[in-house]
């Protein structure tokens, strides 16, 4: 298992290259790689948005990343975990977070990298500031439910 | 005993301090520590409390050393 938070732009599909190259004892093992991106909107709540400032507890964050991770690898059979993480100033089309998930079967690999996201979406201690195209900043109060409404 | 107090996010900005250092000669609980550092403010709805970095409920006891985090919800992801 691999957690990073990184106060730099990164490119997730390098990252899980890099991974997959060090990462020679899963070589013949793997037969599903789960992969999930968030990147940033430039449209939140109804208003433009044009950048992001991202805060994080450290210590804490990686602490309940890896709690997650353990949950996750207790219940589903995976053979490894990446996580990358964001934090300070970033812009629309930026990647925030990478997991990825490293399987012998797709059910494990599907079920395990969306039980991650969601509890780093309600665990790990991350907060989001919000520039709007106003130049106005605000706090984001809460997360969505991963659904965009329907009017 | 002496306790590290934090604060994160739109919590830290309400407050106007990153941390806190609180002494206390008797046992105490989370609860407790935002009465004594935050006297006169009430604690905001939906306030998560944390110690040595694990989630805990306010009435959580507090030992000396301990790094107590008080932070709204999380928005990560």
């Amino acid at each position: 298992m691999i957690v990073k938070i990184v106060s730099e732009s990164f490119d997730p599909w390098q990252e899980i290259q890099a991974f997959q190259h060090s990462a020679q004892a899963m070589r013949g093992k793997v037969g599903a790689t789960s992969v999930f991106v968030g990147t940033m909107r430039d449209f939140n709540e109804g208003d433009a948005i044009k950048g992001m400032t991202l805060e994080h507890y450290p210590g804490m964050t990686e602490k309940q990343l890896c709690n997650i991770i353990t949950a996750v690898m207790e219940k589903w059979q995976v053979i490894d975990v990446l996580v990358v993480h964001r934090v300070g100033d970033i812009f629309p089309d930026d990647p925030i977070v990478l997991v990825a998930v490293w399987s012998s079967h797709r059910g494990d690999a599907f079920d395990s990298s969306r039980s991650i996201m969601e509890a780093l979406k309600s665990k790990a201690p991350f907060w989001k500031k919000e520039i709007l195209a106003s130049d106005d900043q605000r706090w984001v109060e809460k997360n969505s439910d991963g659904y965009l409404k329907k009017d | 005993m002496s306790i590290k107090v934090r604060y994160f996010a739109s919590l830290k900005e309400r407050i106007g301090r990153a941390e806190d250092q609180v002494e206390f000669t008797m046992n105490v609980t989370v609860s407790d520590i935002w009465q004594q550092v935050n006297q006169d403010k009430a604690l905001p709805e939906n306030i998560l409390a944390a110690v040595n970095m694990e989630y805990v409920g306010f009435d959580h006891p507090v030992n000396d050393g301990d790094e107590v985090a008080f932070f709204p919800p999380v928005t990560g992801g």
